[in-house]
């Protein structure tokens, strides 16, 4: 059987037979980069054009359907474009923070891939404070949006960034909970035990209701801090032009709007590890047979397809929804989200201690 | 009582949520709703709604016989001066002279397609046709006469 982690053990020990321990470490670590590189560069291609093709269905439309068979070559092209166009930096710009601005938002990106589990015994960094690094080191993006603002000199993207900042600031909390939530239950911050301990139902199904509001909360925070329709005041097309990168063009554009998709696609990660037992494949009870038949269907698959599954529900959200004003947004999450994510957690932790779920 | 309302928001809103996801997932998955027409592609095939107004044109019968009757209820309700009536004096069998067209000029560039010259007539003599790829290289190709060379009025059209 290949698997990612068989593969990932014999380049080790060939490297190991072949080089000293310290060069070993060194190609290891390039090896990592260029993964998570190439890694970005496919996410981005590949959710940008499920966004257009998610948006142009849920609207009535075909969508881009030009480059390539049903237009999915489109992204590629856009890509394409993107990297011929010249990056301004306008006059008045504060320069260092503005070419500054968009690295920072790819390089958070970056370090939240580092704990991320992809399949079976197969991560970066198993590192034993998981969730707690995520939640700590996704709080960095509001910096990338509110340097992006403020160096922009321009009182559209100065908007956008504060608002992002209010509401990133705010959705934290309830993320944070409902992320705990989960902690609770199973003890550990390490999102590789978080994984095993879903070996027998994943926590949605174990934790009864008070989980399911859990990951609603969760959706629901994280489409907001990722700055997504209906939370997108930041970028607001409509009222802001386009918010913090109003002034952007070209690569420095395309990295923000990588950044953000591969934010989402972490957020999604995320979620899937915490609520739908990542790459733990779908069991039901005694059913042996049935147990069998999922376990033939490789662990990464079943990660990838719980992540693309919310992010589809993210997309769907998107394309659905008006989007709030400011604020019914702080009113959502100060007299809604906070309090009940509050009650729940109340919930779960006498759950988790009365042993009230499966 | 507080208490009880705060809930009923947040499950009335959760329902307002559904209803709109449904619509949503419904047009995601049926893509034969999907309403964009392809237009260069399809010109053979394409299809425009019934309101669509494209341009005003005469209707001519097989005789080459309009309804046209010269009375200048569309250029009295045209809003710029897009249309002008020419009218003439035929003379009819009995001796007597009647008013008839001898030209209707129809300025496209000027037309805003506002339909109220169509409400305007009495007689129902012009319609609007659903055509729409109008762009020429020289604008006085867009000034057209509307009644055909040599065409008269029909029968009974007073």
């Amino acid at each position: 059987m290949w698997s990612f982690s068989e593969i990932a053990n014999m380049i080790h020990t060939w490297l190991n037979d072949t080089f000293s321990p310290t060069l070993v470490t060194i190609i290891e670590m390039v090896i990592m980069g260029v993964l998570v590189i190439s890694l970005f560069a496919v996410l981005g291609l590949i959710l940008v054009i499920m966004e257009r093709k998610v948006s142009a269905w849920m609207q009535i439309r075909l969508g881009p359907n030009r480059v390539g068979p049903k237009g999915i070559f489109q992204s590629a092209a856009d890509t394409l474009k993107l990297l011929m166009k010249e990056a301004m930096t306008p006059n008045g710009a504060d320069k260092f923070l503005f070419n500054f601005a968009p690295y920072l938002a790819i390089i958070v990106a970056m370090l939240l891939m580092a704990p991320i589990v992809f399949a079976k015994d197969f991560t970066m960094w198993d590192l034993n404070i998981g969730v707690l690094y995520v939640s700590a080191v996704s709080s960095l993006s509001v910096i990338s949006i509110l340097m992006a603002g403020w160096a922009s000199n321009n009182k559209y993207s100065l908007l956008g960034a504060m608002r992002s900042g209010a509401q990133i600031v705010s959705y934290e909390l309830s993320a944070g909970l409902a992320i705990l939530t989960v902690v609770v239950l199973t003890g550990t911050l390490n999102l590789n035990e978080i994984i095993l301990s879903q070996q027998n139902g994943w926590w949605i199904f174990k934790g009864h209701i008070p989980i399911i509001i859990s990951f609603l909360i969760f959706i629901i925070a994280v489409t907001a801090e990722t700055n997504r329709a209906p939370f997108d005041l930041a970028e607001a097309e409509s009222e802001l032009t386009a918010g913090f990168h109003t002034e952007y063009s070209g690569m420095k554009f395309a990295l923000f709007f990588l950044a953000e998709y591969v934010n989402v696609f972490i957020v999604c990660a995320i979620g899937a590890t915490l609520f739908l037992g990542g790459w733990m494949p779908f069991h039901i009870g005694n059913w042996e047979g049935f147990n069998h038949i999922m376990d033939y269907i490789p662990s990464s698959l079943w990660f990838f397809g719980k992540t693309f599954f919310l992010i589809f529900l993210i997309m769907w959200f998107r394309w659905t929804f008006p989007r709030l004003r400011i604020d019914q947004l702080l009113n959502l999450e100060w007299k809604y989200l906070l309090p009940i994510s509050m009650v729940n957690l109340l919930i779960v932790t006498a759950m988790a201690i009365l042993g009230w779920h499966f | 009582m507080f208490l009880v309302n705060y809930i009923k928001e947040i499950f009335g809103a959760l329902k307002s949520l559904m209803v709109g996801m449904r619509r949503t997932l419904f047009y995601f998955t049926n893509h034969k709703q999907i309403i964009t027409e392809q237009y260069p592609d399809n010109r053979a095939t394409l299809k425009l709604a019934d309101r669509f107004k494209g341009e005003v044109v005469m209707p001519h019968d097989e005789n080459n016989e309009h309804r046209c009757t010269g009375c200048t209820a569309c250029e009295l309700a045209c809003p710029n001066g897009t249309i002008k009536v020419v009218t003439k004096f035929d003379i009819t069998p009995e001796g007597k002279k009647k008013k008839a067209i001898d030209k209707l000029v129809y300025h496209l560039e000027l037309c805003t397609m506002c339909n109220l010259c169509i409400t305007a007539c009495p007689s129902d003599a012009i319609v609007m046709a659903q055509t729409f790829e109008h762009s020429v290289f020289d604008r006085n190709q867009l000034t057209k006469v509307l009644n055909k060379e040599g065409s008269k009025i029909m029968e009974g059209i007073e």
